[in-house]
């Protein structure tokens, strides 16, 4: 009988495989960013090129030494910081309201048959409407300033973080459903550790969609209700006064905060979701 | 060693509303379940089998009859019933440790013997090595394995396995039934079996209750008085497994032959 129990070893050195295999797959990070950074690197090396070999002489484009000088010059002057940091503020502020009020409407609406009847159409129905035909209603309840565009982005966060808790709710396996009550259970007892992990993975694609709409929220809400400074309001001037170094500029600080927001986001899911294992599929 | 039950059924019935209609699952069903005593319940889809075990978990009621467990009715879901499910519904955000740990959740008990006990019930079910690894990692043999020791851990009057390895390869299910044989053993507990192969019902079973269909009631019993470990090719094995085998088909059973005796090599010679 003994000898029998060691039948299934098979699987698990399976395990023990797989976990040595996710060890060497984060040995091999270089390979992956090298990999990643041929096409950003292939593009700066034609602009390089356009210039140096003088294809073009249009005031559209400038050499990448020129926003190289314009990044060195606003970063010296403090404009380009306090650009940058305006703009952060604002995208974590509305990002931190209109995740937290998602979260709570997006639960109530999901634990709750009640509050679905009630609020329930009302939202399905306001979320239909165009994120950007909010602007004028904001501007003129709002004005222009920090209130406008903190109530706008919170807006943009508050859709996705919602309706992806809603539905993460929603979704809780009934088979697992019934465990909890095999074991009796407690309604807290239920809700902190059946309901909540098996809506987290939902709910993070929402808090994840809602990072990436509020950035780019922020830049429409600069660009739109154009008062003070910030990321957006840099690309605005630039383009008024055609300083195609400032603006080449802005667009690549855009991207690069998008990465980083995306870096972030990524890391932290595969932390808090680490049950779920990694995908290896391979076509 | 747990508190084996006696385990009751007398006159169950149970309907379920479809379109307004009532449609009868079970009718009039009783079965005394002695302390310690295997019962494995084999039918074909649609019998009522499952539904049968759902009431006696507590996962469902509104039924008919009484369902009386050390003399006392049943009310709701207890830590004194465990179930193991035909999936092995492991809670995918939890290690191996952390799922069986799950069972003790409501457990009058001190922290340090409920971690005494998990790991008792890991090593039970063959696992130990695997506490920290999660249920993606496990096969489905593996993964059934440790939704048997989340069931036991609470040490249950009383075991009800539904299905448990329908979803399993033949070579896994064979391997399992043993495993499930010896646990058994090991535990002295009170265990009903719910299933449709017949031969696994025969391989466990102290006695095999044969259900039928529309409405689901009981058939036949089958005492099962053979010693443990069971081999399944001998032929009193094979007798009772067609003998609940026929119950299931129209035309008669066919008579096994006995085999003459023991064939020793001097029986057989070489045709050239």
């Amino acid at each position: 009988m003994t000898t029998l129990t060691q039948a299934p070893a098979a699987p698990g050195a399976n395990f023990e495989a797989e976990r040595q295999g996710a060890e060497s797959g984060r040995r091999l990070p270089w390979r992956r960013f090298l990999r990643g950074a041929a096409l950003p690197g292939l593009l700066l090396l034609l602009w390089w090129a356009a210039f140096r070999f003088a294809w073009t002489d249009s005031p559209m484009l400038v050499p990448i030494s020129k926003v190289w000088d314009t990044a060195v010059r606003m970063s010296a002057s403090g404009h380009l910081w306090k650009s940058l940091g305006a703009s952060l503020a604002r995208d974590l502020a509305g990002f931190a309201l209109g995740t937290t009020a998602g979260l709570l409407v997006g639960a109530a609406l999901g634990l709750s048959r009640l509050m679905e009847n009630l609020i329930g159409p009302t939202l399905h129905t306001i979320k239909q409407v165009s994120l950007f035909a909010w602007i004028p209603l904001i501007s003129v309840w709002f004005g222009l300033g920090d209130t406008a565009k903190v109530v706008f982005l919170s807006l943009a966060a508050f859709f996705p973080v919602m309706l992806n808790t809603f539905e993460g709710i929603r979704s809780v396996p009934r088979e697992l459903i019934e465990v909890a009550r095999v074991f009796s259970f407690t309604r807290v007892q239920l809700l902190r550790r059946v309901v909540l992990p098996a809506a987290m993975p939902s709910i993070f694609t929402g808090v994840y969609l809602a990072l990436i709409y509020a950035w780019l929220a922020t830049l429409g809400a600069e660009y739109l209700l154009t008062s003070g400074i910030g990321i957006g309001n840099l690309l605005t001037d630039g383009r008024e006064h055609l300083w195609m170094d400032q603006v080449l500029l802005g667009v690549v600080i855009v991207g690069l905060v998008g990465f980083a927001l995306n870096l972030i986001a990524t890391r932290i899911e595969a932390r808090l979701l680490r049950w779920r294992g990694t995908s290896t599929a391979q076509y | 060693m747990a508190h084996a039950a006696t385990l009751e059924i007398k006159n169950l019935s149970k309907q379920y509303q479809v379109k307004g209609e009532s449609l009868p699952v079970l009718d009039n069903i009783s079965l005394s379940i002695k302390p310690g005593e295997f019962v494995s319940i084999v039918g074909s889809s649609g019998c009522g089998k499952s539904t049968l075990l759902r009431l006696v978990i507590g996962l469902e009621d509104d039924y008919h009859g009484e369902i009386l467990l050390d003399g006392k009715r049943i009310v709701g879901t207890s830590l004194e019933r465990g179930i193991v499910f035909q999936e092995h519904r492991l809670f995918p955000w939890l290690t191996v440790e952390q799922n069986v740990s799950l069972g003790l959740l409501n457990a009058v008990l001190p922290e340090d013997q409920k971690r005494k006990s998990v790991q008792e019930h890991i090593e039970l079910v063959g696992l130990k090595g695997f506490e920290a690894a999660y249920p993606y990692q496990l096969s489905g043999g593996m993964s059934q394995r440790v939704a048997i020791a989340r069931a036991l851990v609470n040490r249950p009057e009383v075991l009800l396995l539904d299905e448990p390895f329908g979803a399993l390869d033949a070579l896994t299910r064979s391997h399992l039934q043993q495993e499930l044989q010896r646990i058994w053993e090991q535990e002295g507990i009170t265990a009903i079996l719910v299933t449709h192969d017949v031969e696994e019902a025969v391989y466990l079973g102290d006695r095999v209750v044969v259900m039928q269909p529309r409405p689901g009631r009981i058939r036949r019993i089958v005492d099962v008085p053979l010693p443990r470990p069971r081999d399944r090719g001998s032929y009193a094995f094979a007798e009772i497994k067609e003998d609940v085998l026929a119950e299931f088909s129209d035309t008669p059973r066919v008579e096994l032959l006995q085999p003459a005796g023991q064939r020793t090599v001097s029986d057989w010679q070489f045709s050239w």
